[in-house]
């Protein structure tokens, strides 16, 4: 058996779990469970990252999706969540809601496919990036340290807005 | 003495290539064993490691501590982890039984998943990734999706009390955690575990980064859920946080993972901030263990002095305290590199 070929095989593998795992975030009638789901997809799109030699992004994937974001996503369900944990995520049976969903999955997906399919991607086939660390800190701190900058920006309102919302503003 | 380990591994390589294996494939089987020798060695130290514990306590506290099974008591362990292997798993009737069963597994493979990056003398980490230390970290902060996990899953409110105290508490203090230890990797220049080793050869980073190794210290505490700040189990109000409808193995599985997890830490702040297998006359991975151990006295003996700090003290400090000081540590570290490449070092 040749190196490809279980390159491939573990590729099936880790593409086959992190898909099944987002369909059981979906189909899940337990939003608990929803979350769980979604960290496993996470974690199954970080080990997509190793596959492809990219370990630092599949960390970062690790640490900021699976360990914190979705962490805040289950500590919100759960601060606000009442009745019976298996009824809270039902399907909801109007048929308008269903269309308007697909409309925008199918829009969603053809942007997506469009975007890939036109884009000329360089191919680096045999190549491996030695200090991947210092490239992507040289390209956010570097040439696109205004759009990083801004994103920051943009999370600090967020966070003030988070706060806001908890605490309600205090009238003069 | 210092090649043993190393010299074993080359040995039975080219033994396994020699009886015609493809080297990809001795080289896997090989990493296997690595990993189960670690394992095991891992979880059999922490019956040591809880004798001593409790034996500390006991010196602390002025008692005598175990004192019938065995010379100093030091079967007691073994005899507890008998018991706890034998006695009944109960799962609650209103328990979300795949989480509730789940959440010990994940937080004991998560917590021997660490040990694979970390180099235990020289030329002996599992794997010798690039962004080694980053690994360890991102790791570090899956587990509390497990805390959270049994929280949840035990359905009682005094579980997910402490799930979710530890949750807030561990998402805090990663913050700083992961700030202090940058300052170590700017001095180094790389996040690989080994080459953070070399670049220690003249100086220990503990003498260029004490105040790193401080906030690492306090900060490594909160993540272990280890006392002074053990919120989460606050055994006089909260029986036991996650771990109160936990019988057993399941139970013991926790037990297991949070000792591992104080030998990965310790053993990380020997690598970083002690030279790992740097020192004088003993092998390396001699000295790792010796710095390890010390390290752990150490947490012992903070554990068993200081009393439990209230919540939201606990919360300010993290971040009140300690972001403030690891950033400016980090500014401080970058001012200073900059300064002696200015000087010519």
């Amino acid at each position: 058996m040749s190196l490809m070929i279980i390159n491939d095989l573990v590729f099936v593998l880790i593409a086959s779990i992190t898909l099944l795992s987002a369909l059981g975030m979906v189909l899940s009638r337990n939003i608990v469970h929803s979350a769980l789901a979604l960290i496993l997809t996470f974690i199954g799109v970080a080990a997509l990252f190793f596959n492809l030699g990219a370990a630092f992004l599949g960390l970062v994937q690790i640490l900021v999706y699976a360990g914190a974001i979705s962490v805040l996503i289950i500590f919100a369900i759960m601060l606000v969540m009442h009745g019976e944990a298996h009824k809270t995520n039902r399907f909801n049976p109007s048929l308008g809601t269903h269309l308007w969903g697909g409309y925008i999955a199918a829009v969603m997906t053809i942007g997506l496919v469009a975007a890939i399919w036109f884009s000329e991607l360089p191919e680096v086939k045999g190549r491996t990036v030695e200090d991947a660390v210092g490239l992507l800190a040289g390209l956010l701190l570097g040439n696109y340290v205004i759009a990083f900058e801004a994103a920051a920006v943009l999370l600090l309102l967020a966070v003030v807005g988070a706060i806001i919302l908890a605490r309600g503003v205090e009238e003069q | 003495m210092e090649h043993l380990f190393t010299n074993i591994a080359q040995i039975l390589t080219s033994w396994m290539v020699s009886l015609g294996l493809p080297p990809i494939w001795a080289d896997l089987i090989l990493l296997i064993g690595q990993w189960t020798i670690i394992v095991v060695i891992v979880t059999l130290n922490v019956i040591v490691l809880v004798w001593l514990e409790r034996k500390i306590s006991g010196f602390i506290q002025e008692r005598l501590g175990p004192n019938r099974l065995g010379p100093f008591g030091a079967f007691q362990t073994i005899a507890d982890a008998m018991k706890l292997l034998t006695k009944e798993d109960i799962i609650p009737s209103q328990a979300d039984r795949w989480i509730f069963m789940t959440a010990p597994m994940l937080f004991i493979v998560i917590a021997v998943m660490l040990y694979a990056v970390l180099p235990l003398g020289q030329g002996m980490e599992v794997v010798d990734l690039n962004v080694g230390l980053f690994y360890f970290i991102s790791l570090g902060s899956l587990s509390t999706i497990c805390l959270l996990m049994a929280g949840w899953g035990s359905n009682n409110k005094w579980s997910l009390l402490g799930a979710m105290r530890s949750v807030a508490q561990m998402i805090s203090y990663e913050i700083p955690l992961a700030f202090s230890l940058l300052g170590v990797v700017m001095l180094a220049g790389s996040l690989n575990l080994s080459e953070i080793v070399t670049a220690q050869n003249r100086y220990w980073f503990i003498l260029l980064q004490p105040v790193a190794f401080l906030t690492y210290f306090i900060a490594a505490t909160a993540e272990l859920n280890r006392g002074p700040f053990d919120m989460p189990e606050a055994e006089q109000e909260l029986t036991a946080g996650a771990y109160t409808e936990y019988t057993g193995m399941r139970w013991a599985l926790f037990f297991l993972a949070e000792y591992t997890n104080l030998v990965a830490v310790s053993a990380l702040a020997a690598t970083l901030f002690f030279g790992g297998g740097q020192g004088p006359w003993l092998p390396s991975w001699l000295w790792i263990i010796i710095k390890t151990y010390l390290i752990m006295l150490v947490f012992m003996w903070m554990k068993w002095t200081f009393p439990r700090i209230r919540m939201d003290h606990l919360m300010s400090f993290s971040w009140k305290v300690l972001i403030p000081v690891s950033l400016a540590n980090i500014l401080i570290t970058g001012l200073g590199i900059e300064f002696f490449r200015g000087m010519g070092w």
